[in-house]
Parts: structure tokens; C-alpha cells; sequence
């Protein structure tokens, strides 16, 4: 019994979710190896290496590799899969692509976005936009398995472990890169900063979104949106927080003219402390905050900025 | 080209489901019922490609109880051209979704299947990239854009980063994001019209594919509550407590 586990990456750096993946992967029970398919890789094949419980790093070098195409990674890592009892990658948009389709090939379930692991065949997970966690038990021999990051804890270091090559087919064929348009931004990542402050319908505009600009600097937080906000246009849909969008867990949430729709709260309400400014009493998100300010955004942001 | 859409009847999205109280599942015991919200989103994708005369034929179809037929009428309201319904009484898993949708898609041959990127029940979005497996096609996920060129089909993709751009060799399987378009309302006319359109019916278990369960359902649990908070007065007092009860700032 052997788990995989399939490395998150983007730009020549390994994804915090890679960490917090291993972390649920060392609960399974099993010695842990660590795949990384891109393209140049050996700058991040060291940071792989040095991720705690990691026993041995595959690094699989081709162009084809290089956008995660699921095609090709997936025909990869089913090449590996021989030697595994267990195959796990974050529920990314990366691991969401590529995993079902590895499960499918292998003719296994797969299951989704496991917030924790009770053993080896059992998880648990959410369902129904997180009104509901279910435990599952897969029946199937080899285990296919994404696992939603903010659940774990990012994992030590260690010495670097063996490094080793491995080499796929390369492209199936079935798909090409063509353009990526990736949003640029100083900030910290979503999935990832210690704070996030994030702007609903009630901002009105996508120009309004400068105001928690400042108040973002002062507590080093990402900015994020509800899925009103993204579909009326104002912010791009990397932003969104919520069921369908990114799930967050921050130390401090902060929802700026958001009502709290379920499938908002299912991005955010495992964040520590939640504080929730809304002109309207009875918006839900007041009842998922700890700590609550009814009143106009457009006053409190500039006080709130001043204050901190 | 002939477009193919599975949808799905799920539990309506302003409906908060309910654990029940044997902890086994959720209740859907007299729970509001509708279509999926991004199968919602797929039908329309192959309605306005037929409008644009890029597709020829949209054909609907789903698993499910007799129930189900409900969407499929829906589905035929929007302007689906025929139905099909894959009949079972069994709550099967994506996998086993997948591979009913297969022996569908080798019956009709479609050269682009849309479905949603998820179901907002199980939460799984595993079923179009199965199918995409098991059919040996490309997969444009998480769309938020659809061209389709002679012999390739461009998605545009909501990924983590922003937006990626993939071209597939046609046939292939899409599915969508919220973003990709805002579908529209069946008129009253067309929902009368519907009712005449094809709607075939076939048995889940006449169609060869094991449907033996994967993954066993343990148990279904409430999420653990989040205490009750307090409404503060004004920023100051929201700073005060940030710093010195929440010690977060």
C-alpha cells in the first residue's frame, strides 16, 4: 500500500495546496510519493523534496505537462498507477480536470474533496453545498481521492529526499494550449492568505472594489467576491468565493456587502472568526458572523481602513 | 453537428437540504425539485449553438425516476429537439452516471456533449471528465466560453489563475461554469409544445453497464454549528474586538 500524490504548481512554484494534500495523504497510513509534471521543473523539484513524509519525487519533464492539460496528465499519472493503493490531488481546478478522468481509466470511484480521512478507505466530505457532511467508505482497491486543502494543515519540512524521472506519452492528442489570461496581483493568494476580505452585490460596481483596497494592504489579505458580484461583472471569477467558486478558511473573514447566500457560505464559514458589514439586519450572513456591523459600507470602509 | 445534454433533477437551489434525523441521508421528502443549475446553463449552450445553425440536433437526456421527466420536459420546453429518459430507481454514483452516458453517446453519436460542471446535491463534478474518459474524448471543463471551429471546439476555461484557453479535437465533452451564458425561461407556448416532442424511455439495466455501488454512504451529519456572534456597534468597537477577544488582527 503506497499513496501518490500529485503536485499543485503554477508558474515555476509549488501551490501551498501541494503541502496541505500531503498532509491528508500521511493520514492514509502509507508512504507518500510526490509527482511533478510541468515543464522545467528543477527549480521546484528541491522545494518537492523537502516537503515532510515525502519518501520519493517523480518529476515528469515535457512540454506536454507543461498547462496540466487533463488528457495528458491524466494518461500519466495512469501510467503509475500500478505501484499505488492510493492517488490523491487537491481539488484545484487542476485536480477537479484531471482526477476524474484517472479514476474513470482505472475504472474506480473517485472521492471528492475529503475534508478529512477517519482510515484508509474512509473520508469525509461535504455535499449539498456543506448543509450536510457525509462519510464515505470506498469499496473500490485502489482509491482515487481530491482533497480540499483548507481542511489540512500545510506539512513540515525535511531533508530532501531521491529525486527521480519519469516519463509519460506525452500528448494524447486529444487537446492543445492555446492562451491563458491569468489575473495579476500583488496580493496574497486566496486559498492561501490569513486574511481574506471579500465584496458582494452591495459594493454596486467593480470601481468600488478599490475601497477594501487599503483596508487589504493594512491586514496583508487577499480580496475576494460572492458569486453576485462575479456574475453582475464587477470582479473576474477567480475571485469567488463560495460553493462553486474557491473554498477559504482564513484566520479572519471579512464579507463586505455580501447577504450570505448558501452557496456563498459554503466557500467561507470554516474561517476562524467571520465579521459581516451589511446594511440589511436580517441578511443570513449575519448568522454564520461572529461578529456583526449593520450598517452602510460606503461609510464604514474608510473608517475601517483609518482605524487599523 | 447533434448536441448531447445530460441534466439532472436535483433538490432546488433556494432549498436548504435537511439532515435526516436517522443520520442516514439527506431528506428530500417533499422538497422542492429542479434542474440542475448548471444542466440549466448546458441546455442553453446547445440551444444558442442551434440557433447559431452550428448544431443540428440537441438531444436532452437523464437518469433517474419517473420523476426525472419532469426536467426533460423542461429541457424540451427550452428547445431541446428530443428526450431521453434513462429510467432506474437506484442512486447511482458519477461513475456509474458516466457509464450509462456512454452507451448514449455510442447510440448517438453526438459531436459535442455539454453537461454542468457539477450537481449541486453530491457536489462530485466528476461525471463529464468520466465520460471524457470513457469515451476517449477531450474535455473542456469549468467552461465559461464555447467556439467551435471545423473539427476543434476552443473552451474557454475558469480555472484557479484566471481564465485558460484549450482547443479539442471534435467530437469532444465540455462542461460549463456559471459565467458561460444566462439561460433563458420556457414560454407558456413552448411548454405546450413540449409535451409532443419524443421523449423515449430505456431501463438503466438494459443497458449492459454494472451498477454495482462503489462507495458505500456511512453516514450524513449535520455541520458542526458555528456559535452565535454578536452585532457590534461601530468600527471602533469591531477593531477593539478583532484585536483583543478575537486576536486575529
Amino acid at each position: 500500500m503506497k499513496t501518490l500524490v500529485i503536485a499543485e504548481h503554477d508558474k515555476g512554484v509549488l501551490k501551498p495546496e501541494t503541502n496541505k494534500t500531503i498532509t491528508a495523504a500521511v493520514k492514509l497510513g502509507f508512504d507518500v510519493d510526490l509527482l511533478l509534471a510541468g515543464e522545467n521543473l528543477s527549480a521546484m523539484s528541491e522545494q518537492a523534496a523537502s516537503i515532510a513524509s515525502v519518501s520519493n519525487v517523480l518529476i515528469a519533464d515535457d512540454a506536454a505537462y507543461a498547462n496540466q492539460l487533463a488528457e495528458n496528465l491524466a494518461d500519466l499519472v495512469l501510467s503509475l498507477a500500478d505501484n499505488y493503493s492510493h492517488i490523491v490531488a487537491s481539488a484545484t481546478t487542476t485536480g477537479k480536470n484531471f482526477m476524474p478522468r484517472v479514476a474513470a481509466l482505472l475504472d474506480v470511484a473517485q472521492i471528492s474533496e475529503i475534508i478529512d480521512v477517519i482510515d484508509a478507505d474512509t473520508f469525509k466530505r461535504p455535499i449539498y453545498a456543506g448543509n450536510a457532511i457525509a462519510t464515505v467508505k470506498s469499496l473500490d482497491s485502489k482509491k482515487v481521492i481530491t482533497v480540499r486543502a483548507s481542511s489540512f494543515d500545510i506539512a513540515q519540512e525535511q531533508a530532501p529526499v531521491a529525486v527521480t524521472s519519469v516519463t509519460g506519452k506525452g500528448s494524447v492528442g486529444l487537446s492543445e494550449f492555446v492562451s491563458e489570461e491569468q489575473t495579476e496581483s500583488e496580493r496574497p493568494e486566496l486559498t492561501a492568505a490569513p486574511v481574506v476580505i471579500s465584496g458582494g452585490r452591495g459594493m454596486q460596481n467593480g470601481e468600488n472594489f478599490a475601497l477594501l483596497n487599503g483596508i487589504a494592504d493594512k491586514l496583508g489579505a487577499a480580496i475576494g467576491a460572492s458569486r453576485a458580484a462575479v456574475d453582475a461583472g464587477f470582479v473576474p471569477n477567480d475571485m469567488q468565493v463560495g460553493q462553486t467558486g474557491k473554498i477559504v478558511a482564513p484566520d479572519l473573514y471579512i464579507a463586505v456587502g455580501i447577504s450570505g447566500a448558501i452557496q456563498h457560505l459554503a466557500g467561507m464559514k470554516d474561517s476562524k472568526v467571520i465579521v459581516a458589514i451589511n446594511k440589511d439586519p436580517d441578511a443570513p450572513i449575519f448568522q454564520v458572523a461572529d461578529y456583526g456591523l449593520v450598517a452602510d459600507l460606503f461609510d464604514v470602509l474608510p473608517e475601517l481602513e483609518s482605524a487599523l | 453537428m447533434k448536441v448531447l445534454v445530460p441534466i439532472k433533477r436535483v433538490i432546488d437551489y433556494n432549498v436548504k437540504a435537511r439532515v435526516k434525523a436517522d443520520k442516514t441521508d439527506v431528506d428530500l421528502a417533499n422538497v422542492k425539485m429542479a434542474m440542475n443549475p448548471f444542466c440549466e446553463i448546458a441546455i442553453e449552450e446547445a440551444i444558442r449553438l442551434k440557433e447559431a445553425g452550428t448544431a443540428t440536433e440537441v438531444v436532452a437526456v437523464t437518469i433517474g425516476n419517473k420523476s426525472s421527466q419532469e426536467q426533460l420536459r423542461t429541457a424540451l420546453a427550452l428547445g431541446a429537439d428530443k428526450a431521453i429518459h434513462i429510467e432506474t430507481e437506484e442512486k447511482l454514483e458519477s461513475l456509474h452516471v458516466a457509464k450509462l452516458l456512454s452507451k448514449i453517446v455510442e447510440q448517438e453519436s453526438p459531436e459535442l456533449v455539454i453537461l454542468g460542471k457539477q450537481s449541486i446535491d453530491s457536489d462530485n463534478n466528476q461525471t463529464g471528465q468520466m465520460l471524457a474518459a470513457l469515451t476517449g474524448r477531450g474535455q473542456g471543463t469549468f467552461a465559461s466560453k464555447v467556439d467551435v471551429q471545423a473539427g476543434t471546439v476552443n473552451v474557454t476555461r475558469e480555472v484557479d489563475g484566471g481564465l485558460q484557453t484549450v482547443a479539442l479535437k471534435l467530437p469532444a465533452i465540455v462542461t460549463t461554469d456559471l459565467r458561460l451564458n444566462e439561460p433563458r425561461y420556457a414560454s407558456l407556448p413552448n411548454i405546450m409544445k413540449a409535451k409532443r416532442k419524443p421523449l423515449d424511455v430505456i431501463a438503466a439495466d438494459s443497458l449492459g453497464v454494472d451498477l454495482a455501488p462503489r462507495v458505500q454512504l456511512v453516514e450524513v451529519n449535520e455541520p458542526e454549528k458555528r456559535s452565535g456572534g454578536i452585532i457590534v456597534e461601530d468600527v471602533a468597537t469591531l477593531v477593539e474586538k478583532l484585536k483583543t477577544e478575537a486576536k486575529v488582527i
